[in-house]
């Protein structure tokens, strides 16, 4: 039988040491907008490039990736969500749905 | 099929094919889960590698029999892998460095067989540089992290290097039945593909802060004429098992 990576299987076991996380978003063809697929873990760039590759572009997913290391990301926080969102949700005259199109007017 | 571009094909996928063993062992036991993946992806490529030979082997032999007869109902004397891709698994560092001894190796070998007089020897190459090309680069920039990575990372790549450089030579030795192909094309030119091996190592090496062993002389061979080291018969039989249990089994 083989012999196994005892030391570092036991390191990855409590979570640390595993690098900080990534972002990676796919773009499945040229000119098309980059979409989030997933996080994986890496200590660097390169290594979150090649990480990803091999856990989300296995299958012709892509053709071709960015990487965002997450702690860089801002987001609104789950405790101002209804003040950011929620006003939007009354007024509905922000939506242009109350224009009556002149015919002859396509792709609209 | 002449015995010597026989032994030359086997040489090929027995390569790809032990050293895929080595890291599907290591499946699920990776340091963490991309790595995981990361190793057992090239593992799969390489026995895509070694299945493709073993399929053209079986077709170009006289008789009815298939890839998978090649592959796995041989004695240990009749595989003709190098030294090194049967050397056990340890640590990750070790792991990875003697993938970055043979994927310098693959890169540098199929860069040399792409234009191959032999066509199917051209088309494998050409085929698998694009993936030994990445499991290349991938390798390397392992070396450069071991090397600048903390104490322990680097000395742990530095005592894997020690220890697995002993079976580095025999990539570049050539087995007597050899001799026919050499000089027609088919065969590289072997000290130039081991000049291009030892350039690109010092070139990692210098950038990983890594050096090759003092007794950098000390070198075994054997595996390509089958004479193996004592790690081998423990792989062939956990890797035959299936085959010799049941001889014709599908699914």
């Amino acid at each position: 039988m083989s012999t196994t990576v005892n030391s570092s299987n036991e390191r990855a076991q409590d979570g640390a040491d595993q690098g900080p996380l990534w972002e990676v978003f796919i773009q499945s063809k040229p000119g098309l907008a980059f979409k989030h697929a997933g996080s994986v873990h890496a200590y660097d760039k390169e290594m979150a490039i090649e990480n990803a590759r091999d856990v989300y572009t296995r299958r012709n997913e892509g053709t071709n990736l960015w990487l965002v290391p997450s702690n860089e990301i801002v987001a609104v926080s789950a405790s101002e969500n209804a003040s950011f969102f929620e006003p939007a949700s009354d007024k509905i005259y922000r939506h242009p749905t109350f224009y009556n199109l002149p015919e002859g007017v396509k792709q609209m | 099929m002449e015995t010597g571009k026989r032994n030359y094909y086997l040489e090929i996928a027995d390569n790809a094919h032990i050293l895929s063993h080595r890291l599907a062992e290591n499946c699920s036991r990776g340091p963490f889960l991309e790595e995981d993946l990361a190793c057992t992806n090239v593992a799969l490529d390489l026995i895509g590698l070694a299945e493709s030979v073993y399929n053209e082997i079986a077709k170009q032999l006289e008789g009815n029999i298939s890839g998978d007869d090649v592959a796995y109902r041989r004695d240990e004397i009749d595989y003709r892998n190098c030294l090194l891709t049967e050397q056990p698994n340890d640590d990750f560092a070790h792991l990875m460095t003697r993938q970055f001894f043979m994927d310098t190796y693959h890169y540098y070998i199929f860069t040399e067989l792409s234009v191959s007089s032999d066509t199917f020897l051209s088309a494998l190459a050409n085929k698998s540089l694009k993936e030994v090309t990445y499991h290349l680069k991938r390798s390397s920039e392992w070396m450069i992290r071991f090397g600048n990575g903390t104490k322990e990372s680097s000395e742990r790549a530095q005592a894997a290097i020690n220890r697995l450089w002993r079976y580095t030579d025999e990539l570049f030795t050539s087995d007597e039945s050899y001799s026919d192909l050499i000089g027609t094309g088919v065969y590289p030119d072997q000290d130039k593909l081991k000049k291009s091996w030892m350039q690109k190592v010092d070139e990692v090496f210098f950038l990983a802060q890594l050096r090759k062993p003092e007794n950098k002389g000390f070198q075994l061979h054997g595996g390509k004429s089958g004479r193996h080291s004592e790690h081998m018969g423990y792989i062939l039989s956990e890797m035959q098992f299936l085959p010799n249990k049941y001889p014709d089994a599908t699914w």
